[in-house]
């Protein structure tokens, strides 16, 4: 079903050997193919027409020379914009001056967060440090089994002290998180809070006064990579509400082609972190920008 | 649409809400060719006619006279049996207990299998939906054959006589071998007991062009019979299912609406339109 920027770009391009520079027209086409290549992987519409834009005046300059094939020049602009956007600010966890230092959970329901949590603690943990998890999400049932079975998996040391199911208040839990973390040195502290619909003004809130509670260094976002078109409202509502610091791409073990990762860069300007792939703990990987590209135009 | 008078920025505008509702590039260019033909043809030339136009065309794409009851009720001698399955995530154990739920409160008795013996807590989180929905949950140990537990689940099922037994199973990635071919296992193997009647697939709403992919492979391996669409709550419209029930035939079944057990309901053609368009 879909075909491949290079391969759509070639058929257009097909009669312009020997013909100078790319007409206007010419250009139009080529923007209309890449905007088709990159709805299809699942960028966000406004998105996509920012980033045409851009690609659109680079590729008026292009020059259509027997010796170069202009469909493999644009692609290789494309796919240096993309690049440039997914990889601008790329950079590792920060971690706090003074310990601990605080990572802070927040993403739809479903995302990846919890087994995000177990991963980051593990990785930790084998650089050296003494993370604490906390169990601040009391909504989605067996939230705090979860997390305390993925802390026992982690090696790590859990906060749970409320059941959960709907029962204890997660600012509270955070908040006592932190002061454990100081009496007993733990070193970084993950608070997994529940999923949440962006547009649930009341959980919303709650988050934000875990944020206010727990002051984390980091707050990260969690984004499906299957995501289509509402990660760009999904990510501009968690940014305006919480102010994240940094994303992270979960379930990219999949075939999804994970445009929301230029949609979630676009609209907050923010790295993303991390590609998770996999279930298991040590499915966790830096993110490489170069190979999102790649994976977006389907190379 | 805001227009009064019909121009190529109408149609820029119906495109954009088409691709914007992730109903896909193809589909959406289909839908406003065949909208420009009606308009054309019919000597619309108002946006309002062809609103309502496009409101025409989804709707007979979405087909409101298609049977999407849920097979619950197939035989009086034996349970109906009901396997949940989808990608990672996206509400299986959650519509596991709302759909119990609405079968409880309809009278019928229910068992829930809990074959998902893989991720942390997977079975408590679904015996907390029995408790709270009043059905009896069969569970394994962790890391036990899921096979095996689907297959005990319906036993208990047809032993006691109960109505209904629905099986929960892992999330797992449509891309990955061995956990399909698991799957297709666990639906062998519970058919060894009694007839699977019916293969809910659910897929996240927020989910894009993924989602078809999605269906075609877990069609293939156990044959899906409905979609349950979950997450319509939230501001994702859904509109990938529009493209999996044109390529494979399968309806929409059921909308999840919230994490609460009463959150599940009939699929509605019209509301699910409406919304799109909103
Ligand atoms: N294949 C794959 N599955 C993942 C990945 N990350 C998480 N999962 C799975 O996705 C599902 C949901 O993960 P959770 O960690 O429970 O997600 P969550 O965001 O905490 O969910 P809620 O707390 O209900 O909002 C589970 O089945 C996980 O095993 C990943 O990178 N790849
Ligand atoms: N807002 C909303 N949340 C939902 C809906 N259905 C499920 N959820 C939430 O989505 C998250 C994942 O639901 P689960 O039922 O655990 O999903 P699952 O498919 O069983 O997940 P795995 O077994 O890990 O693959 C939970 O936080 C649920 O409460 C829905 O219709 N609306
Ligand atoms: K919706
Ligand atoms: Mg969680
Ligand atoms: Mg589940």
């Amino acid at each position: 079903m879909f075909t491949s920027l290079s391969d759509r770009l070639s058929a257009t391009f097909k009669n312009l050997r020997g013909k100078g520079r790319l007409s206007e027209a010419d250009v139009d086409a080529t923007v209309r193919e890449i905007r088709t290549a990159l709805l299809e992987a699942d960028v966000a519409l406004p998105v996509v027409r920012q980033f045409t834009a851009t690609v659109k005046e680079r590729a008026l300059g292009v020059e259509v020379s027997k010796a170069l094939n202009p469909a493999q020049q644009i692609v290789k602009i494309v796919h240096e914009e993309l690049v440039g956007i997914l990889g601008g600010e790329t950079r590792r966890l920060r971690l706090a001056k003074t310990p601990p230092t605080v990572i802070l959970l927040a993403g739809l329901q479903g995302a990846g967060k919890t087994t995000l949590a177990g991963k980051l603690a593990l990785h930790l943990r084998e650089a050296g440090h003494t993370p604490l998890l906390v169990a601040a999400d009391l909504q989605r049932p067996n939230a705090v089994d979860q997390l305390s079975v993925v802390a026992e998996r982690a090696g790590v040391a859990v906060h749970a002290p409320e059941p959960g199911n709907g029962v204890g208040d997660p600012v509270a839990v955070a908040t006592s998180g932190i002061e454990l973390a100081k009496a007993k040195l733990y070193d970084v502290v993950i608070v997994d809070t529940a999923g949440r619909l962006a547009i649930d003004a009341d959980l919303m809130d709650q988050l934000k006064r875990v944020r206010d509670a727990v002051q984390p260094d980091e707050t990260l976002l969690v984004i499906d990579a299957m995501i289509g078109q509402d990660a760009v409202q999904t990510a501009a509502a968690f940014d305006e509400a919480i102010g994240i610091d940094g994303v992270v791409l979960s379930k990219l073990d999949g075939d999804a082609r994970g445009g929301a990762a230029l949609s979630v860069v676009t609209v907050t300007g923010k790295p993303i972190l991390f590609a998770s792939v996999g279930e298991k703990l040590t499915e966790l990987e830096t993110f490489h920008p170069d190979r999102m590209a790649s994976r977006i135009l389907d190379m | 649409l805001t227009r009064d008078q019909l121009d190529q920025d109408t149609w820029d505008e119906v495109e954009e809400t088409l691709l914007a509702a992730d109903l896909g590039v193809g589909p959406t260019q289909e839908l406003v060719a065949a909208l420009q033909r009606r308009t054309r043809v019919e000597g619309v030339s108002d946006v309002a006619g062809a609103r309502a136009l496009l409101r025409e065309e989804l709707l007979a794409l979405v087909d409101p006279t298609l049977d999407r009851s849920v097979a619950t009720h197939v035989a009086d001698d034996r349970p109906a049996v009901v396997l949940v399955v989808g990608v990672n995530g996206t509400g299986k154990t959650t519509t596991t207990g709302k759909l119990a739920r609405v079968l409880v409160a309809d009278g019928r008795s229910v068992v829930l299998g809990a074959a998902d013996t893989f991720r942390a807590a997977a079975s408590q989180q679904l015996q907390t939906w029995g408790d709270r929905v009043g059905a009896r949950v069969v569970t394994g140990a962790e890391n036990a054959d899921p096979a095996a537990v689907a297959f005990d689940a319906v036993k208990h099922a047809v032993d006691e006589g109960a109505d209904v037994c629905v099986i929960d199973t892992a999330g797992r990635l449509h891309t990955k071998t061995g956990l399909m071919d698991e799957l297709g296992k666990v639906k062998r193997v519970v058919e060894k007991q009694a007839p699977v009647d019916e293969v809910l697939l659910v897929l996240d709403a927020t989910t894009g062009q993924n989602g078809l992919r999605q269906a075609q492979v877990f069609s293939e391996v156990v044959e899906v019979t409905g979609i349950v669409l979950t997450k319509l709550d939230g501001t994702a419209k859904g509109g990938i299912v529009i493209a999996v029930q044109r390529e494979l035939g399968v309806p929409v079944k059921l909308v999840g609406l919230g994490e609460g057990p009463d959150d599940l309901a009939p699929f509605d053609a019209e509301a699910f339109v409406d919304a799109l368009l909103d």
